[in-house]
């Protein structure tokens, strides 16, 4: 089977400063894999370079960017602008600023069946009413017509999340699409995501830096840290058996159930993500690792830990912390 | 860090620019009477309209060449130099008197006060300034005072407007409003905080004034109701130019392009210090 | 929304009046208008009459409150030169005056707009500087030497447009030109801070990412909201333009309202300054109401709040 989206060995600079230094992320059709590591490690800046949305002044290098099989890597700005809110479309972070205030939700929704299918007005207000009841949007004749200072922020999501199915995608970019939101309505909005992935068998990249939402909706997880990916794995055989230093630290740090036992300290992770810059080399964790020893500056190897369990650290998998 | 923002700013093309205009022609201005070639008001009824040294027909005794009445244009510019700076200056400091006063008092005081401040602004801004300045001139008969008072009577609201809106901002943060729950003196606060404060904002707004004055004393002479003659204001230049521009198209591109250039300096050196402050004055 | 137009409303009324009462003022600055009126080869006893005949021998308050109360239906009185109504003089030039200053908006729309959106886009080039140094120009530019360059380069040595009047409409190129170069500047920024700010924002981020064309994202998503405050500027700015008429339209012999004031001050003439000066500022203050009514239309969170 050919994965949905394969990003081999990706590399993003902005500035001065080296965002991403060569992750690979692999998603599968009708799976959902997370992206998990702490704000600043790359992680956003993965998901906007796949979709060709970087900021201005940054530059990305690939040895391999495919999607459903086909290499879009060399694709330009118009190429892409054909794929994007077509078959692969993107949520973000923000629910209250990611609207534009002078459109009403109905206006924005189809335009973007109209752009990429040529769609008649009334095919797309049709298919734009049905999604937002698919998002669980009642009434959706009314919210079609309002504007989005009108809304809430859980429904502004709701029609972020309609607005970028309208086209059908096959793989969906989220960007920490809860992370704004009440808890409440943060677990309202994962269920209909992981509803919709099962009826409509879309690929999912999710971004979150919460172990809790990978738990419970990720198949598959990437760690990054300081723009690489230190370990990938199926969600059970990471939580069951984290190899690197890195992510063995951000499992002690989280109370996931069943893994900290109760009074028990919560872990941290001394020190903050390094910024690198272009030219650096070795293990980006290094000096805030307890593990660190003279090979870490040197080349990393990528180890494979189980079935489909990768690793970038020089221990051997398996690993026990020296007493 | 005040040592990084004088580099920067020295290392802005458009403020050395600027700055070098300015301080040119104040120095023209000061020294106007010791480097004038001649005496700007002695008329040569023989040798009028004489083009400048440069140009076909032009006499090497008069490098911008002569007016209709005879009289050396470059002695004449030099003298207009020092009417456009000291209006300049004069109408910066009246205006600004009246404009900081209003808006420090609006924006520290609030309420009422600032209802009756926003009032003025608003009527100040409905009053066509050029043709009141125009019409006062002409009931009280032009002379130099009457500018100044004129201009720095009609050009304050800018200052007003960013004076309030500083204060305000300034009067709301919390070490202000830390100071003034110790104690301290509305004086104090005035003093040792706002003023201090909103100074960097108001010289940009100076700046900007400083230019249009000088834009608008050049078109109330050049309409005949400004500086009066034979003072060489000049706007008053170009306007009693103005019957040979047909034939002698230099006789108002000379003093055209000292206005010009003059204002441009004024410009180029307020925009470099709000692009060093952040300051923004769109309207 | 209704409550807020209310208080606009009356806070306009209560700045007309003060209006009304400076203009008042305005003509008594001269300490005795007949004096003034009579000009400098009259008699004392031409002066006794016309005081008698202006009634300008009554108390300054009864003068006031008679002129104020005739002011306020659209009298004005009567032209001590043209020997006409006020108002006949001024509806017979306000056409000439309106349609240059809209002329001017038009062209400095026309300029500025793309220019400001070019320089938005361009942030930080050598494009996004040369606009800068335009409106820099611009901002320096003593209008009535500009409109008298034009008028030699375009009138006298190309011979492709009038030097004054507008008998035909080409007359009111040069004059809209010059004076759609004083709001060029300000509308030119305004409109490349306000695309500046559209452009970094998150809704441009998922118009980009919903695959809209660049046409869409840049005019549809970008400029429509950046095009909130220029309106309500481009509305003040048409009243500055029309506020500074006298100048442009005396350097180009344009009968219009300005020349009309241009005239009458020369000529001592101050019921139709004074009217004129009240006309303007009425044009502002209606301008800015205008501009702020436009704010709500273009503004759906003002709209709809």
């Amino acid at each position: 089977m050919t994965a949905l989206l394969e990003v081999a060995d990706l590399r993003v600079t902005i500035g001065s400063t080296a965002a991403v230094r060569g992750a690979s992320i692999t998603v599968n059709k009708g799976e959902t894999h997370c992206l998990v590591g702490e704000s600043g490690c790359g992680k956003s800046i993965s998901a906007l370079s796949v979709m060709g949305l970087l900021p201005r002044g940054s530059r990305r290098e690939t040895t391999a960017l495919r999607f459903a099989g086909q290499e879009i890597g060399g694709f330009n700005e118009r190429e892409m602008s054909r794929l994007r809110g077509d078959r692969m479309a993107m949520i973000f972070q923000e629910p209250m600023t990611s609207l534009n205030p002078a459109y009403t939700v109905g206006s924005q929704m189809t335009e973007v069946l109209r752009r990429h299918r040529g769609a008649t007005r009334v095919q797309a207000v049709d298919r734009a009413a049905e999604l937002l009841a698919r998002v669980g949007i009642t009434a959706p004749g009314l919210r079609l017509g309002q504007f989005p200072h009108q809304l809430s922020g859980g429904l502004r999501q709701r029609v972020m999340i309609a607005m970028a199915l309208m086209c059908d995608p096959e793989l969906l970019i989220a960007d920490e699409p809860t992370t704004a939101l009440d808890v409440t309505v943060q677990a309202q909005i994962l269920r209909l995501l992981a509803t919709l992935q099962k009826d409509l068998g879309l690929g999912i990249l999710l971004i979150t830096h919460d172990l809790g939402i990978v738990a419970r909706v990720a198949d598959r997880v990437s760690v990054m840290y300081a723009g690489e990916v230190v370990e990938s794995a199926p969600t059970a055989a990471l939580f069951a058996a984290p190899e690197h230093p890195y992510t063995r630290g951000l499992l002690t740090c989280v109370p996931v159930p069943g893994k900290v036992k109760r009074d028990e300290p919560l872990g941290s992770i001394p020190g903050v993500v390094p910024r690198i810059q272009p030219g650096f080399t070795g293990c980006g964790f290094r000096d805030r690792c307890a593990q660190a020893t003279p090979a870490c500056a040197g080349t990393i190897p990528r180890q494979r830990a189980g079935a489909d369990h990768e690793t970038l650290c020089v221990l051997p998998p398996g690993w026990k912390a020296a007493a | 860090m005040p040592m990084t923002r004088g580099g920067r700013l020295l290392r802005n093309p458009g403020f050395l620019l600027g700055a070098s205009i300015v301080a040119f022609t104040a120095i023209v201005a000061i020294l106007a009477p010791w480097i004038v070639p001649y005496d700007p008001f002695a008329i040569d009824l023989n040798r009028r309209l004489v083009p400048p040294s440069f140009m076909e027909g032009g006499d090497p005794r008069n490098f911008l060449g002569t007016d209709q009445l005879g009289r050396d244009y470059l002695s004449r510019l030099i003298y207009g130099a020092r009417i456009s700076m000291v209006i300049g200056v004069l109408t910066v400091i009246t205006s600004g008197l009246i404009g900081i006063t209003l808006g420090v008092l609006g924006g520290f005081y609030g309420g009422r006060i600032d209802d009756f401040v926003v009032f003025c602004i608003t009527t100040r801004l409905s009053i066509p300034a050029v043709l009141v300045a125009l019409a006062v001139a002409a009931l009280r008969g032009s002379s130099f005072l009457l500018v100044v008072l004129v201009l720095g009577l009609l050009l304050w609201d800018r200052f007003a407007v960013v004076a309030r809106s500083t204060t305000m901002q300034i009067r709301n943060l919390d070490y202000v409003a830390a100071a003034w729950c110790a104690g301290v003196s509305r004086w104090w606060v005035l003093t040792r905080e706002v003023l201090p404060n909103i100074a960097t904002h108001l010289a940009v707004v100076a700046t900007l004034e400083m230019a249009l004055a000088i834009l608008l004393e050049a078109a109330l002479s050049f309409l005949g109701l400004g500086v009066p003659p034979p003072l060489p204001s000049w706007g008053l230049m170009i306007s009693e130019a103005k019957e040979y521009m047909f034939f002698e198209a230099w006789v108002i591109i000379i003093p055209g392009a000292a206005l010009f250039i003059l204002v441009l300096g004024v410009n180029l050196l307020g925009d470099a210090l709000r692009d060093m402050m952040g300051t923004d004055l769109s309207r | 929304m209704l409550r807020f137009f209310l208080r606009r409303f009356a806070v306009a009324v209560l700045v007309a009046l003060t209006v009304l009462t400076l203009a008042f003022l305005l003509t008594r600055l001269s300490g005795d208008l007949a004096i003034s009126i009579a000009g400098p080869n009259a008699t004392a006893e031409d002066v006794a009459t016309i005081r008698r005949v202006y009634g300008l021998d009554r108390p300054v308050w009864v003068q006031y409150f008679d002129w104020l109360g005739r002011a306020v239906q659209g009298d004005f009185g009567e032209s001590y030169f043209f020997r006409d109504r006020v108002a006949n003089l001024i509806a017979a030039r306000m056409p000439v005056t309106l349609t240059l200053g809209l002329v001017g908006l038009v062209i400095a729309l026309v300029v500025s707009l793309p220019l400001g959106i070019l320089a938005a886009v361009r942030e930080g080039s050598w494009v996004d500087r040369a606009v800068g140094l335009v409106a820099m120009i611009g901002q320096a530019m003593p209008s009535f030497w500009l409109g008298l360059v034009l008028m030699i380069v375009f009138g006298l040595q190309l011979g492709w447009l009038p030097i004054s009047g507008v008998e035909t409409w080409d007359g009111y190129i040069l004059p809209g030109v010059v004076l759609a170069f004083s709001a060029i500047p300000s509308l030119t920024r305004l409109t490349r801070s306000g695309m500046i700010e559209a452009l970094s924002s998150d809704y441009i981020r998922t118009a980009r990412a919903k695959g809209l064309s660049r046409l869409s994202i840049l005019v549809k998503h970008g400029f429509r909201n950046a095009a909130i405050p220029v309106v309500s500027i481009a509305a003040v700015q048409l009243g500055f333009m029309l506020g500074g008429s006298v100048v442009i339209e005396t350097v180009f012999a344009l009968h219009g309202v300005g020349f009309l004031a241009w005239e009458s001050i020369s000529k001592n003439d101050f019921p139709v300054v004074q009217a004129v000066v009240l006309i303007l500022a009425l044009i502002y203050i209606g301008l800015t109401l205008v501009a702020d009514l436009l704010n709500a239309v273009l503004d759906p969170r003002l709209r709809t709040a």
